[in-house]
C-alpha cells in the first residue's frame, strides 16, 4: 500500500462526496414521492436517465449546459406531472404494490422508446467548458465539475428545505405526509398536492441524470443501475425522511469511493456490505421511524 | 370454469362439482396439460421455456401471490440455481442429477441468505431490499470469473445423455428434452399443490390476509415469512438449474434484475394467487414475445405497455380474470 497518503485519502473523500451527491438528489425524489404518495417510483432511474437524454438532445441542438441545467429540470417534471394524472391517481387506494407495478412497467416503456429516439449504445457527455479543468482544494487538484455537482445539490436541497419549512404550500404538503385525511377534512385538495409533489420528485431525477451525464456519459440502461443503488440509499437513509436520504446518500457515496481505492473489485459490492450490517442493527434506517411501512 | 385457489379479496367458493374436481386435480391437470403441449406447439424450444419459465414463475408465486410478499430480486434465486448446477458439471463432473440437486440446494441456500436479511423489513421495503441485494449476487458472480466465466458466461455444461436405471436417454432430441424436464416441472407442481393444501399452506395464506390475525392466532409470522421464501428457492433454484441444462450455459444476465422483473410479469399477467396463473402467464408472454420479435426488436415496448395495462385493468391477470367471469 505504498504511496497511500493523507492527501490521497482526501481527495478520494471529496470524489466519494461529489458521487454520493448523485445519490442523494435521486434518493430525496425517491423518498419525497414515497413520503407523501407512498408510491415507490420504479420509474425514477427511468426518469433520471431521460433527463441526461433531454440534455443531451438540448445541446444538440444549440442549447448549452446552463440552459439545460434549468429546462431539464421543467421537462422531466412536467412529463411526471403526465405521468401521475394519467397513469397512478387512478391506482391510488388499490395497495401498495400496484403503483410499484405500474411504474416498472412504465421504466420499459421509456427506456425502449429512449433505444428508439437515440440508439442502444450510449453517448458520451461533454463538460461544459468554463467547468473543464481542476482547482487546488488544499489537499490536491480536484476536478471542477465534480466540485459544481456538489455546490448545485446544496443548492436544490437548500431550496427544497426553503420550500418544504418556510412556504405555506410546503406546509400542506408535511401536513399531507403525516396524515392526508386530516388535510383533505381541513379542504385542501390532496390530489393536487401529490401531483406536485411527484412532479417536483421527478424533475430532481432528471436534474441528477443531468448531472451525473458528464461523469459517466449517457446510456439508455443508466436508470436500471442508480436505482438499486438508490434502493440502499433510502433503506440506509430510512424511507421517507429527507435528512436521511442526505446523510446515506453522501455516505454511500464516500463508501463506494473509498472502497475503489483500496479494494476496486469490491465498490460495487461494498454499499450492499453496508446495507445487510444497517438491516441488522437497525432495519428501520436511521432516520426512519420503525414500523413506519407496517 | 375450473377454479383453483380464490384470489385475494374473493371468498372460497363451494358449489360447484367442476370446481371441486379441478381444485382436487389441479396438479394432475397441469400434468396432462403440460403432457400434450408440444404437440400444439410450433416448436418445442418454446414449450420447453415456457416449462421452465412456468416453473420459476411458479415459485415466485408462492411468495407474490399466495405469501402476499412482493420481491424484485427473484433473479438470484433462479441464476444461483442455474450456476451452480453448472458449475456442479463444468468444474466437478458431477452426474446431471446431483448437479439439478446442486441447483435446487443453491436456490434454498440463496433464499435463506437474502430471505434473513430482508424479512426483517415489512411491506414496500421487501421488493426494495430483495431487488438490492440481488443486484449484489449479480456483481458478486460477475466478478467470480474463474467460477462463473464473468461476463462470458458459464459454458461446456454439456449433458448429451440421461443415464436413468441403466437407460440412457438421448438429451439432444429436443422432444425427449422436453419431457424429461417435463417430468422435473410435474414432479414440482405436485410438491407445490401439497404444500398449498397442508396446514402450512394455510397459514401463508393466513400472513398474507391479515397479519395480526395469524400472530394473534400463535403463528410464527416472521418464521412463516422465511420459510416460505426459502421454499420459493427451492423451486427457483430447480427452475435455473433446467435452465442451465437446457441452454448449456449459463449467461451472467440471468442474475440481471430484468430478469426478476420478467417472472413478476409472467405472475401478475397469469394472475397472481392462482395455481394454474403461473402457466399460463408464461405461455402467453413467451409465445407473444415470439410472435411480436418477428416484426419488432422493440419488444420491450410492447411488454411495458401490456404489463402497464395490466396492472391499470386486468390487476387479476388472465387466469384471475377468467375464474371471476365463471363464477358469475
Amino acid at each position: 500500500m505504498a504511496g497511500l497518503s493523507f492527501d490521497l485519502i482526501a481527495l478520494q473523500l471529496f470524489a466519494g462526496l461529489a458521487l454520493g451527491a448523485i445519490y442523494v438528489l435521486f434518493a430525496i425524489g425517491l423518498s419525497l414521492i414515497f413520503g407523501m404518495l407512498t408510491v415507490v417510483n420504479f420509474a425514477h432511474g427511468a426518469f433520471y436517465m431521460v433527463g441526461a437524454y433531454v440534455g443531451l438532445y438540448l445541446i444538440s441542438i444549440g442549447g448549452n449546459f446552463w440552459i439545460c441545467l434549468v429546462a431539464v429540470p421543467i421537462a422531466i417534471g412536467l412529463f411526471g406531472l403526465v405521468v401521475e394524472r394519467v397513469l397512478i391517481r387512478p391506482l391510488y387506494g388499490r395497495g401498495i404494490d400496484y403503483p410499484l407495478l405500474l411504474t416498472f412497467g412504465l421504466s420499459y416503456v421509456m427506456v425502449e422508446c429512449v433505444r428508439i429516439a437515440f440508439g442502444k449504445t450510449g453517448y458520451p457527455f461533454d463538460t461544459p467548458e468554463v467547468l473543464q479543468g481542476a482547482v487546488d482544494i488544499g489537499v490536491g487538484y480536484f476536478p471542477l465539475y465534480r466540485l459544481f455537482v456538489i455546490a448545485a445539490t446544496a443548492v436544490v436541497l437548500l431550496a427544497l428545505w426553503l420550500f418544504l419549512e418556510k412556504t405555506s404550500f410546503g406546509l400542506i404538503i408535511r401536513a399531507g405526509a403525516r396524515d392526508p385525511q386530516i388535510v383533505r377534512i381541513l379542504g385542501v385538495d390532496v390530489s393536487r398536492v401529490w401531483l406536485i409533489v411527484f412532479g417536483i420528485g421527478t424533475a430532481i431525477a432528471g436534474f441528477a441524470g443531468l448531472l451525473a451525464a458528464p461523469l459517466q456519459g449517457v446510456i439508455p440502461e443508466m436508470g436500471g443501475t442508480i436505482l438499486a443503488e438508490a434502493f440502499v440509499v433510502t433503506v440506509v437513509g430510512g424511507m421517507g425522511s429527507i435528512g436521511g436520504a442526505v446523510l446515506a446518500g453522501l455516505l454511500v457515496g464516500v463508501v463506494v469511493s473509498m472502497t475503489s481505492l483500496f479494494a476496486p473489485e469490491m465498490a460495487k459490492v461494498s454499499i450492499f456490505a453496508l446495507m445487510a450490517i444497517v438491516l441488522i442493527v437497525r432495519p428501520q434506517g436511521f432516520f426512519g421511524r420503525a414500523g413506519l411501512m407496517s | 370454469m375450473t377454479e383453483t385457489t380464490q384470489s385475494i379479496k374473493q371468498p372460497r367458493a363451494t358449489a360447484g362439482g367442476w370446481y371441486e374436481f379441478a381444485t382436487r386435480h389441479r396438479a394432475s391437470i397441469v400434468a396432462a396439460v403440460i403432457l400434450i403441449f408440444p404437440l400444439v406447439m410450433p416448436f418445442t424450444a418454446l414449450a420447453v421455456n415456457i416449462l421452465i419459465y412456468g416453473l420459476y414463475a411458479l415459485g415466485f408465486n408462492l411468495v407474490f401471490g399466495y405469501l402476499g410478499l412482493l420481491s424484485f430480486g427473484h433473479a438470484a434465486l433462479f441464476g444461483t440455481g442455474a450456476y451452480l448446477c453448472g458449475i456442479a458439471i463444468v468444474h466437478f463432473g458431477w452426474p446431471w442429477y446431483a448437479a439439478i440437486a446442486a441447483g435446487i440446494a443453491g436456490g434454498l441456500l440463496m433464499a435463506l441468505l437474502i430471505g434473513v436479511l430482508a424479512i426483517r423489513t415489512r411491506g414496500i421495503y421487501f421488493a426494495m431490499v430483495t431487488m438490492a441485494l440481488s443486484q449484489c449476487v449479480y456483481y458478486l458472480f460477475y466478478q467470480a470469473v474463474d467460477l462463473t466465466g464473468g461476463e462470458n458466461g458459464l459454458r461446456g455444461i454439456n449433458v448429451r445423455t440421461i443415464d436413468l436405471f441403466g437407460l440412457r436417454i438421448d438429451f439432444i432430441n429436443p422432444m425427449i428434452r422436453y419431457y424429461v424436464i417435463a417430468a422435473f416441472v410435474i414432479a414440482a407442481f405436485f410438491v407445490m399443490s401439497r404444500i398449498l393444501a397442508s396446514p402450512f399452506g394455510a397459514v401463508i395464506e393466513a400472513v398474507r390476509e391479515n397479519e395480526m390475525r395469524a400472530r394473534a392466532s400463535g403463528y410464527d409470522v416472521t418464521l412463516t415469512r422465511l420459510l416460505t421464501f426459502v421454499l420459493s428457492g427451492g423451486f427457483c433454484g430447480l427452475a435455473g438449474a433446467l435452465q442451465a441444462l437446457h441452454l448449456s450455459i449459463v449467461p451472467i444476465e440471468i442474475l440481471h434484475y430484468e430478469t426478476s422483473g420478467l417472472v413478476v410479469m409472467i405472475a401478475l399477467l397469469g394472475g397472481m394467487g392462482t395455481f394454474f396463473g403461473p402457466m399460463v402467464g408464461a405461455a402467453v408472454f413467451l409465445v407473444l414475445e415470439n410472435i411480436v420479435s418477428v416484426w419488432t426488436v422493440h419488444w420491450q415496448l410492447i411488454v411495458g405497455a401490456i404489463f402497464i395495462a395490466c396492472v391499470l385493468f386486468f390487476p387479476a391477470g388472465i387466469w384471475g380474470t377468467l375464474i371471476a367471469r365463471g363464477k358469475r
